[in-house]
């Protein structure tokens, strides 16, 4: 019997199937930047088969951005709701024209939840470039301990903190408007408020399960990749959220 | 299974051995709980099957009422109004939903997509059996529906309120329409989901040499209808939203002021809404929803024309335009809904305009399709011959939706029978001609075997003449003034009533026909059986189609390497008046002699 070992059929399929190319043992993306061909992440120019780890990561993240638009498209149609009930009115019985809008108030502390949030997003973007950043990823592939999770996890766990801080602050605003007798059903523009901020906090709850998961990950997953699909995309999230929500607020502080 | 879904001769690909397979490994985990995409596929296929048969059943049952109110049903009574509209609701929605939109665009796209590409699998399999479970619960809410206190839902599939929006408007306005309203939310989530899923797969995991302009206009076709999915149903949604809120929170976005319901002045709560805001965001998605349900059928028909009659398709990268083009213009056009609605003239001057406008690339289809097969002597196979069919119901239905776009026309024809006319014609039937011609074709792929060409013949002319027999006098029906939604024809007390019992005599023929269109059915259900009891073992590559989800050994070939691809697919080789096809998957190199091929080369 010869020693050589000759790679049967599947062991030959396993190695080149990409559905089991999880990355492993393969350079894990960072975030140098060379440019050129030759570089040895440049997965484009290969075969499907063959293509590199960061294949991954953009797939994911390419179809996180799809569910983006989508949910974009949800927020744009309230918004345009939210300016034709603002202009509509009716005729009332004595032939006057009837506009209920009544702008709602916005609690102030809403200012600062905002704020919140803007430095939850820089919070998550410090975690997100902890994932990729070069020498931290070549001393994890190198198999010199895991850099990458102990310094990205404080940034997600500071994002996280920083989230429910938004999401309480949001539950005050309710509070304080629900004292001063405004509430869901009061007056067309208090529908859109409630609407609004409901819609939005649900995404938010969304994305701190997203950031819990994320964590999670950073500490149970052995991949190098699979953590940083996780916060990466975790981060996408983060970031349309706050955007979505800038655009939110100022719409219900400034355009009632 | 999950290991290679491209085996077509292992037990992973064909829907036979899956029945032998449930005797032994653990069939639900297998067959059930997969993230396999052909499994999916299929089981999407099944959900649209069971949903077809309950939605002809309604259908029939409606015929019958229409056309012999005073039959009693058995095991019921007799049919009373708001029964009517349960039909009417529960058969729209199933068809529309559960049919037309989860068969030709999750169930095929999940059984032939990722091959036509040459990917393995979907981008991303967890997501792709979720959506398929988040519809499947669709169904179950939406059938739960009738069977609640306060009956079933009765407002269409198009739920327009104010009617819809108030819980006590009337029978199956109550949990009836919450559950319908859930429903549509869960299916909604689930469609979306498998169209990221599906715009991922094509965008990233397309194998060597699937240029763009490589895609089979199939693929092209599913991902435009991904964009329109992905684009309507999140606008659907929060329409939806907008209507719990008014049925449950006291809101008023879709409830004007003073309306008056059931002989009382709803006052409570502040009355500053529209419904005609639903209309708005309802047709914003309802109108890219009718073309996610054809635009597949579009891309097969030319692939199956050009297949069949051995001519590459007649101006490929037109038909790509075009595809993306009825899809762009699809989101511009939802106003035609809404002509007599109180849209302002201006506007519905604008939406007149662009809807005429999409006549331009959908008549641009028509005479791809035409090309392709002019002069050419196509096989009249069973997948061809129902192409041909989608042809012809696409140019009849066509024909009168520039009609209907003229708002003054429409004044007269907005709910009648001529729009249901139309939309049978050129929605319903051309979608399930393109169902068909799908299944005889694709059969192979599904379960090893080939569907009966003779039965599918007679299946095919029952069908087609059927279907016509159907649906052209409704135009007849609608333009003598026959209302959609009107549970009784007869004994209505004045003239209105003389003219509606002019009509009967063509409903009674219109009912006539259906029966013999869903008897023709019964055709295709037993060729069905027959086949996947005993049916032929098909070859490899049957019909010798040049794309390539008919690679005849993809998982065995280069020890599991992806195929790549060379050209476009309907490329043939002219020899002495032969045509030899080159599929795409054929090296250039290794052809015999390369003299005059059609095949784009060096494009990348
Ligand atoms: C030449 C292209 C077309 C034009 C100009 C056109 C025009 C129209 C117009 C103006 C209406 C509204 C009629 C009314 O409610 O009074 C209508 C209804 C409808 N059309 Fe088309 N149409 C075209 C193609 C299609 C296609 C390709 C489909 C589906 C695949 C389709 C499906 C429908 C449906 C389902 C309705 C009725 C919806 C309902 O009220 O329940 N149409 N069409
Ligand atoms: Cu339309």
């Amino acid at each position: 019997m010869p020693a050589t070992y000759t790679p049967s059929k599947p062991d030959l399929d396993k190695s080149r199937l990409h559905d089991n190319d999880n990355g492993a043992g393969r350079r894990p993306p960072t975030d140098k930047r060379t440019g050129g061909g030759g570089e040895g992440d440049n997965w484009q120019s290969r075969p499907q088969g063959q293509r590199g780890p960061r294949e991954r990561l953009g797939r994911y993240r390419m179809g996180l951005f799809f569910a983006l638009a989508g949910d974009l498209m949800f927020f744009i149609a309230i918004v345009s709701v939210f300016f034709v009930a603002r202009t509509t009115g009716h005729f009332d019985a004595y032939n006057r024209y009837i506009n209920e809008w009544l702008p709602t108030a916005i609690p102030p502390v809403l200012w600062l939840n905002t704020a919140v949030l803007l430095l939850s997003s820089v919070t998550m973007e410090l975690a997100r470039r902890r994932m990729f950043h070069e020498p931290d990823v070549m001393e994890e592939w190198f198999g010199l301990g895991r850099p990458i999770s102990r310094r990205s996890a404080p940034w997600v766990a500071a994002t996280l903190c920083l989230g429910l801080l938004f999401l309480a602050g949001q539950a005050l605003a309710w509070k304080q408007l629900a004292m001063q007798r405004v509430f869901f059903a009061s007056n067309p523009s208090s529908h859109f408020f409630y609407l609004i901020t409901y819609t939005h906090a649900i995404h938010l709850f969304l994305g701190i399960g997203g950031l819990m998961l994320a964590l999670w990950g950073l500490y149970a997953s052995r991949q190098l990749e699979t953590r940083q699909i996780l916060v990466d995309c975790a981060a996408w999230y983060w970031h349309s959220m706050g955007v979505f929500w800038v655009f939110l607020f100022l719409l219900l502080a400034y355009f009632q | 299974m999950s290991q290679s879904p491209y085996l077509r001769r292992e037990s992973a690909g064909t829907l036979a051995s899956s029945v032998r397979l449930a005797g032994r490994t653990s069939p639900i985990r297998c067959h059930l709980f997969t993230t396999d995409h052909r499994a999916i596929g299929r089981l999407y296929l099944w959900l649209a099957l069971l949903s077809v048969a309950i939605g002809t059943i309604l259908s029939l049952l409606m015929r019958l009422h229409l056309t012999w109110p005073e039959r009693v049903l058995p095991f019921h009574g007799p049919v009373l109004p708001e029964d009517y509209l349960a039909l009417v609701t529960i058969h729209g929605t199933l068809m529309l939903f559960f049919v037309l939109t989860t068969a030709p665009q999750s169930g095929f796209g999940n059984l032939i997509l990722p091959s036509q590409i040459g990917a393995r699998r979907m981008a991303f399999p967890l997501i792709n059996a979720v959506s398929f479970w988040v519809i499947a619960a669709a169904l179950v809410v939406l059938l739960s529906s009738t069977f609640v206190p306060g009956g079933s839902p009765i407002s269409g599939w198009t739920a327009y309120p104010p009617l819809s929006a108030v819980p006590s408007a009337g029978p199956g306005q109550g949990t009836g329409i919450d559950l319908w309203l859930a429903s549509i939310a869960l299916f909604a989530i689930g469609s979306t989901m498998s169209s990221i899923n599906q715009l991922v797969t094509v965008v990233r995991m397309r194998c060597e040499g699937m240029t763009w302009g490589r895609l089979p206009l199939t693929v092209w076709a599913w991902i435009t209808a991904s964009m329109l999915s992905i684009l309507a149903f999140s606008v659907l949604l929060a329409a939806l939203l907008l209507l719990f809120c008014d049925r449950h929170l006291a809101t008023s976005f879709y409830l004007p002021v003073g309306d008056v319901v059931n002989g009382t002045l709803r006052a409570a709560g502040s009355h500053n809404g529209s419904p005609l805001l639903w209309l708005h965001l309802f047709w914003f998605f309802g109108h890219p929803e009718v073309y996610i349900a054809i635009l597949p059928g579009m891309g097969l028909t030319s692939m199956i024309l050009g297949n069949f009659s051995r001519r590459r398709v007649f101006a490929y990268r037109t038909m790509i335009t075009t595809t993306l083009l009825i899809g762009f213009l699809g989101i511009l056009v939802w106003g035609h809904h809404m002509f007599v609605a109180g849209l302002n003239p201006f506007a519905g001057t604008a939406f007149s305009i662009s809807t005429i406008a999409i006549a331009i690339p959908a008549a641009a289809k028509v005479l791809s399709w035409l090309a392709t097969i002019w002069r050419s002597r196509p096989s009249y196979t069973t997948a061809f011959l129902f192409s041909l069919g989608f042809v012809s119901l696409f140019i009849t239905g066509g024909l009168s939706g520039p009609i209907l776009a003229q708002p003054i026309l429409d004044q007269y024809l907005h709910n009648t029978f001529f729009v249901v006319a139309h939309f049978h014609l050129i929605m319903a039937m051309a979608g399930i001609f393109g169902l068909f011609s799908a299944t005889y074709y694709w059969f192979p792929l599904l379960a090893n075997r080939t569907l009966h060409e003779g039965l599918g013949r007679i299946h095919f002319v029952g069908s087609l003449l059927g279907a016509y027999a159907t649906f052209l006098p409704m135009h007849l029906t609608g333009l003598a003034g026959e209302p959609r939604h009107y549970a009784q024809l007869t004994s209505i007390p004045n003239a209105a009533g003389d003219l509606l019992a002019r009509t009967l005599p063509l409903n009674r023929g219109i009912t006539w026909a259906a029966f013999f269109l869903a008897g023709t059915q019964l055709v295709f259900l037993a060729n069905l059986l027959l086949t996947l009891w005993r049916g032929p073992r098909s070859s490899p590559n049957p019909w010798d189609a040049t794309t390539l989800e008919w690679h005849p050994n993809l998982s065995e070939s280069d020890f599991g390497l992806l195929p790549v691809v060379y050209r476009e697919p309907s490329q043939y080789a002219y020899q002495n008046g032969e045509a030899r096809a080159l599929p795409q998957w054929i090296d250039p190199a290794l052809l015999p002699s390369a003299p005059s091929t059609s095949g784009d080369r060096g494009v990348s």
